[in-house]
């Protein structure tokens, strides 16, 4: 893991993730006894322009290394932003599951990492959806934010028991979610 | 002489912009040896105006691509309770007094701040209380920040990519 970024922060984690994820994918994939993994990293920040480009920086400078890689970026509306009213989220929620369960089918990922935003859970529940309709197997891994130190965020709780790996970063979290796996602090 | 960077990231912190500069608040860090103050003000609707004294300058803007360089420079740093930013000024090493913004819902951000400040890595406060915090408080008690370990995670998610 000589190319971790040397960025830190929120912003950080999505690439860590989506470096992580990449790099171990493409030495899988390259393998010719093993068949190709599809890959949907769900990640959100502060100012979703400003983590885009951040992920078409990365994947370009990627795409400079390894000629093969394949790299789509779509863009999920939020479920709901910083101090929106709770409910009027309940409808932006409703648009976001709809546009997640089409965009899930489509891709049909093999495994799919989140990082935390809201925006995760209409794509994993589309993609357990999925798993019972294609009775195709969909790898959930989710990774709780850093912020998180006492409790789960929303999606948090809704995904520690709908997901097949559930990742907090500090050890009091370890303790309240016994399901959940403790590695340390990932950034 | 020496210099504090304020940052509020990528959101609209004025109350914090206008407490720190307040005319006590910049009385206060003059008087703890501080000549210059950099404001980041992200998207604060009114951003302060530049001025440059003799004894003491205001640099002011809104965004960079990097905070890195202002945060390399800074003697100080006061800064939103932003994970991102806590965690890149804790590992360059820099003093940091973090101000939690009240207006939030459901403000988990206080849960970082808290746990960096029982593991003696930052300090905390609020802007009615930024003031006091600056007159009292003892930034050469802090700790140094260990880094993350992401080769774990690494290791782990091969492990379950192995498994298909």
């Amino acid at each position: 893991m000589d190319a971790l970024p040397a960025v830190l922060g929120a912003a950080a984690l999505l690439l860590l993730l989506l470096l992580t994820a990449r790099l171990l994918l493409a030495r899988r994939n390259s393998s010719p006894r093993t068949a190709p993994l599809s890959l949907l990293v769900v990640a959100g920040s502060d100012s979703d322009k400003m983590s885009e480009d951040k992920i078409r920086t990365f994947e370009q400078k990627r795409a400079e290394t390894f000629s093969n890689s394949q790299f789509t970026l779509n863009r999920i509306p939020r479920c709901r932003e910083v101090c929106q009213s709770w409910s009027s989220s309940v409808l932006t929620t409703l648009y976001s599951i709809l546009y997640s369960f089409p965009l899930t089918f489509r891709l049909k990922p093999d495994l799919i990492l989140c990082n935390g935003p809201g925006t995760c859970v209409p794509i994993c529940i589309s993609a357990l959806l999925l798993e019972i309709l294609a009775l195709k197997k969909v790898i959930i891994v989710y990774v709780e934010s850093i912020c998180r130190v006492e409790t789960l965020s929303l999606s948090g709780k809704i995904l520690y028991y709908f997901s097949d790996y559930f990742i907090v970063q500090w050890p009091a979290l370890k303790e309240k979610y016994p399901k959940s796996i403790y590695l340390g602090r990932i950034v | 002489m020496k210099s504090a960077f304020v940052t509020v990231g990528t959101t609209s912190f004025e109350e914090l912009i206008a407490a720190v500069t307040a005319p006590e608040t910049l009385q206060v860090l003059r008087s703890l040896g501080y000549g210059r103050l950099v404001l980041q003000v992200g998207r604060a609707a009114a951003a302060p105006a530049p001025f440059r004294t003799a004894a003491f300058t205001l640099d002011v803007f809104r965004f960079k691509e990097s905070l890195a360089e202002d945060l390399e420079n800074a003697d100080l740093v006061i800064s939103h309770a932003g994970a991102g930013t806590c965690l890149e000024t804790l590992e360059k090493g820099k003093p940091l007094l973090v101000v939690v913004n009240e207006k939030l819902m459901n403000n988990h951000q206080l849960e970082l701040a808290r746990q960096l400040y029982r593991d003696g890595h930052l300090f905390y406060c609020t802007c009615s209380t930024l003031l006091e915090s600056l007159k009292s408080i003892d930034m050469s008690t802090l700790k140094p920040f260990p880094p993350g370990q992401p080769e774990k995670f690494a290791a782990f998610l091969d492990r379950v990519i192995g498994f298909e």
